[in-house]
């Protein structure tokens, strides 16, 4: 390719009549909402940091720890629990939910990567595979959260002198109150986005089915909930590091 | 949709030109004028809910400076449309509440942010930028219509049991958080918190389409250095509300939980009644971080696009270039980028650490800054110009005269040391009436007087604009400038009776004066709205270019049908501010004369560029 038609163009490219980076205006704009949207987790991540910051953090050996109101819990001795067993495994459950959406955004790649190739066996395979991950990782977090609902069996004496087992959102017997509420409203602000995201995958994935987008020619839409779908993978990077991991 | 696509499109816009038209008036009339996807159909649905509106939000404010003005007096005649909300001849003081709550609410959200972007963002940007209509009609369409559903519901508020929203339009919690803590933080409180998420959806919408259609659909030649100011303005608002309204999205569903669930987001250690709540360790300061992170941008929502207007029409009636174009828009994104990182001056006493408030008063002051970059560059464009002072005109040179003056108080409230006397009097609300509620609201109807010919084919009658203007303006002022001095005094805002306090009865004629004016400001809007509405059906048939301006939207049809122009779109060769330019015959260049036609008034730079 000659250098100078790239020059031409780059001229040309924010003159007027022409799309500027060559994008149009549907992935333009799935672009500025998902900054919109990075804004509104921003703004739930930034209330859980103050919230956080507010109570103090457990100061003792990681060994001595026990759960109460007065410090905020440490996550492996919170996140400890796998599906049918009682042997603890901390963090093993949630780092496996994580694995599980990652390889979704990859199969999601493919995807993209197949409807440039119109390869729309490919495409509907790989968004199969993308939906599959998404209702995996949904599942697993509604798992995460009975897990968290239902507690320990000791649970916790609570100021008023009873035993509680678990959490809601007025009481826990992991520590302070804003723990759980945060803990739930994050996570399931963000599972309410995976959820609207299998929606409009499925519904993309029966378009490319019935042939809709072989039909106009290009898997343009594939590529816009692509974006969407990486964004969600992204913000949960987030939830998970500060949520499990610090 | 890809690029193929669009030229396929305007291929078939070309083509099919002459059916266009007969097209459309194929259209049902539910999808011509209540279901429209045509931007200008949109753009005029908002004009007309964000007047209602407008009208709804002044009349709210004569109840509470009736009380203010005249504490003593005996409101039974209100009685038969306030109901009980009237006890023994005077106003309930919840209910007093709730109208400043709502006044503010209807103001800054309804007639400032949807009625002024709206209105004008939907209109103005496929005309100017040369585009056929929004990048999505149908996000547009549904925009307007969630906007709709958000007013329909703050609209209910108001006449349930327990009244609107009272707890002032920030909504601070606990007192908001807590069904128990005043009537109106009932279900008054859920409306007005359902009513804003619609609003934000509506917004979020309505942004998106601005920002992408500016940057997708310039006609061939429009680059963003030819640009007139009001699409600048309209671009860097949209782009604000993209950033700034998610944030109260996340506030206000916290607050929902809060409510409603039980969380303890915002609450902490609260006792009603003699009996501790169950909420422990949220912070009721969180809230207010969270709510001024949008708060302070929506100031800039409501204003940039007023400045933007008004640059346009100063320029055009001083012909005149606008001075300093591109310091305008330096100025306009310096506005946006500091818009984000002053929140906390809201806040300077609510315990944060001085330090921390020495940090955001100096990023506040540093404002000044690009806010008088635009007033001296709007003074100097004016200056030795060849004024027409059409009433769009005046309401521009309104608009200047306020955003000075109210921006002067800005620096004194800015300090924070200064802040922690006047916080909460009526000095702020002075300050912020004239610098963001009557500069926008002048900004608003300067762009309706100006392309009123425009949406309606028609010219409204000037002499009414010229009595609504003075009326306004000097009104204006008499209200809002009494109440320095009694802010200063340290009358503090909100307050439903000040007759308790002998120290403030001095103050019971400036008071009564300024509720006078008020009435009298608000009843000369009633010229405006029987200009407005007799002028669609009435008014004088206007030329193509009634104002002789250089920008695209004069080159469509003096009634443009769907898609703006019948045949191509016109190219742009220059700048918009091609006025009084020397050796050109005529005192206006519009956008799509090339500079091969102008061949005497050419600067050596201008020539055509090889397409």
């Amino acid at each position: 390719m000659a250098t100078a038609a790239i020059e031409k163009d780059n001229k040309n490219l924010w003159g007027g009549g022409v799309e500027p980076m060559k994008v149009s205006y549907g992935k333009l704009m799935m672009w500025f909402f998902l900054l919109s949207d990075a804004l509104s987790f921003s703004g739930l991540l930034i209330t859980y940091g103050m919230i956080r910051f507010t109570h103090s953090a457990f100061e003792g050996k990681i060994g001595d720890f026990v759960f109460s109101d007065t410090y905020w819990p440490v996550p492996e001795k919170v996140f400890t629990h796998i599906p049918f067993t009682h042997e603890p495994f901390p963090l093993v459950f949630v780092g496996i939910m994580t694995f599980i959406l990652i390889m979704s955004s990859v199969t999601m790649v493919l995807a993209v990567e197949a409807g440039h190739r119109n390869d729309k066996n490919d495409v509907q395979k790989w968004m199969l595979w993308t939906i599959l991950g998404g209702m995996a990782f949904v599942g697993c977090q509604a798992w995460e959260w009975t897990i968290f609902i239902n507690g320990s069996e000791a649970g916790r004496m609570l100021y008023d002198g009873t035993i509680f087992h678990g959490a809601n959102l007025k009481a826990n017997e992991y520590g302070p109150v804003p723990f759980a509420d945060l803990f739930f409203f994050i996570t399931g602000f963000h599972g309410t986005h995976v959820t609207s995201g299998i929606i409009i995958n499925i519904i993309v994935f029966y378009n490319v089915a019935i042939g809709t987008y072989e039909k106009v020619g290009h898997y343009e839409m594939v590529e816009k909930v692509g974006l969407y779908w990486h964004f969600v993978d992204l913000v949960w990077v987030f939830v998970f590091t500060f949520f499990y991991l610090v | 949709m890809s690029a193929s696509d669009i030229h396929i499109q305007d291929h078939h816009a070309h083509s099919h030109d002459h059916d266009h038209e007969h097209e459309h008036h194929e259209l049902p009339w539910i999808r011509q004028y209540i279901f429209s996807e045509d931007h200008k159909i949109i753009a005029k649905q908002y004009l007309i809910s964000g007047i209602l509106w407008a009208i709804m939000g002044g009349l709210f404010s004569l109840i509470f400076r009736i009380q203010l003005g005249f504490p003593n007096a005996d409101l039974s005649w209100m009685k038969p449309v306030l109901g009980e909300w009237i006890q023994n001849g005077k106003l309930d003081p919840e209910f007093y509440l709730a109208m400043v709550t709502m006044h503010g609410t209807i103001m800054v959200f309804f007639v400032l942010t949807a009625g002024l972007s709206g209105t004008f963002s939907n209109f103005l940007i496929p005309l100017q930028i040369g585009a056929r209509d929004m990048a999505s009609g149908f996000l547009n369409m549904l925009s307007f219509w969630f906007f709709f559903l958000s007013s329909v519901v703050m609209f209910t508020s108001i006449f349930i049991s327990t009244g609107p929203a009272s707890g002032g339009w920030v909504i601070y919690p606990p007192l908001s958080a807590l069904p128990q803590a005043m009537s109106g933080s009932g279900l008054g409180m859920t409306l007005w918190l359902t009513s804003m998420a619609l609003f934000i959806v509506s917004s979020l919408l309505g942004s998106l389409n601005y920002i992408t259609t500016i940057i997708n659909l310039r006609t061939k030649g429009m680059t963003f250095d030819r640009l007139p100011l009001t699409i600048w303005a309209f671009f860097i608002t949209a782009i604000i509300g993209v950033l700034s309204f998610p944030v109260l999205f996340s506030a206000a569903l916290l607050l929902v939980f809060d409510r409603s669930f039980g969380t303890s987001f915002f609450l902490s250690e609260i006792y009603i009644g003699g009996e501790a709540l169950s909420n422990q360790g949220g912070s009721a300061i969180l809230f207010q971080h969270l709510f001024w992170f949008l708060g302070h941008p929506e100031v800039y929502i409501v204003l940039l696009p007023a400045l933007g207007i008004t640059s346009e029409i100063v320029a055009t009636n001083s012909r005149k270039p606008i001075f300093g174009y591109k310091a305008m828009i330096g100025s306009i994104l310096a506005i946006a980028f500091l818009s984000f990182i002053v929140w906390a001056h809201h806040m300077f006493i609510t315990g944060m650490n001085p330090f921390l408030g020495s940090i955001f008063m100096f990023l506040t002051l540093i404002i000044a800054v690009p806010s008088a970059v635009k007033a001296f560059n709007y003074i100097a464009t004016l200056w030795k110009g060849n004024i027409i002072f059409t009433p769009a005109m005046l309401f521009s040179i309104g608009l200047v005269s306020f955003f000075i003056s109210g921006g002067l108080t800005g620096i004194i409230l800015g300090n924070s040391a200064i802040d922690i006397q006047l916080h909460d009097t009526y000095f702020v609300v002075a300050h912020f009436h004239i610098v963001m509620g009557s500069a926008s609201f002048f900004g608003m109807l300067a762009g309706v007087y100006h392309w009123f010919p425009k949406m309606f084919g028609r010219m409204m009658d000037e002499r009414l604009g010229y009595i609504h203007f003075w009326l306004t303006f000097i009104g204006v002022y008499i209200v809002f400038f009494p109440m320095h001095y009694i802010g200063i005094a340290g009358f503090p805002r909100r307050y439903y009776s000040w007759t308790g306090f002998d120290a403030f009865n001095t103050f019971a004629d400036l008071n009564q004066l300024i509720s006078i004016a008020a009435i009298l400001v608000f009843f000369a809007q009633f010229i405006f709205i029987f200009n407005f509405f007799y002028s669609i059906f009435k008014g004088r048939v206007s030329s193509l270019n009634p104002w002789r301006s250089n920008t695209l939207e004069w080159t469509t049809p003096i009634n443009p049908g769907h898609g703006n122009w019948p045949g191509d779109i016109p190219h742009v060769y220059r700048w918009p501010y091609d006025y009084s330019k020397k050796g050109h015959n005529e005192d206006f260049i519009p956008q799509d004369v090339p500079f091969s036609q102008t061949p005497h008034s050419n600067f050596p730079h201008e020539k055509d560029s090889q397409e």
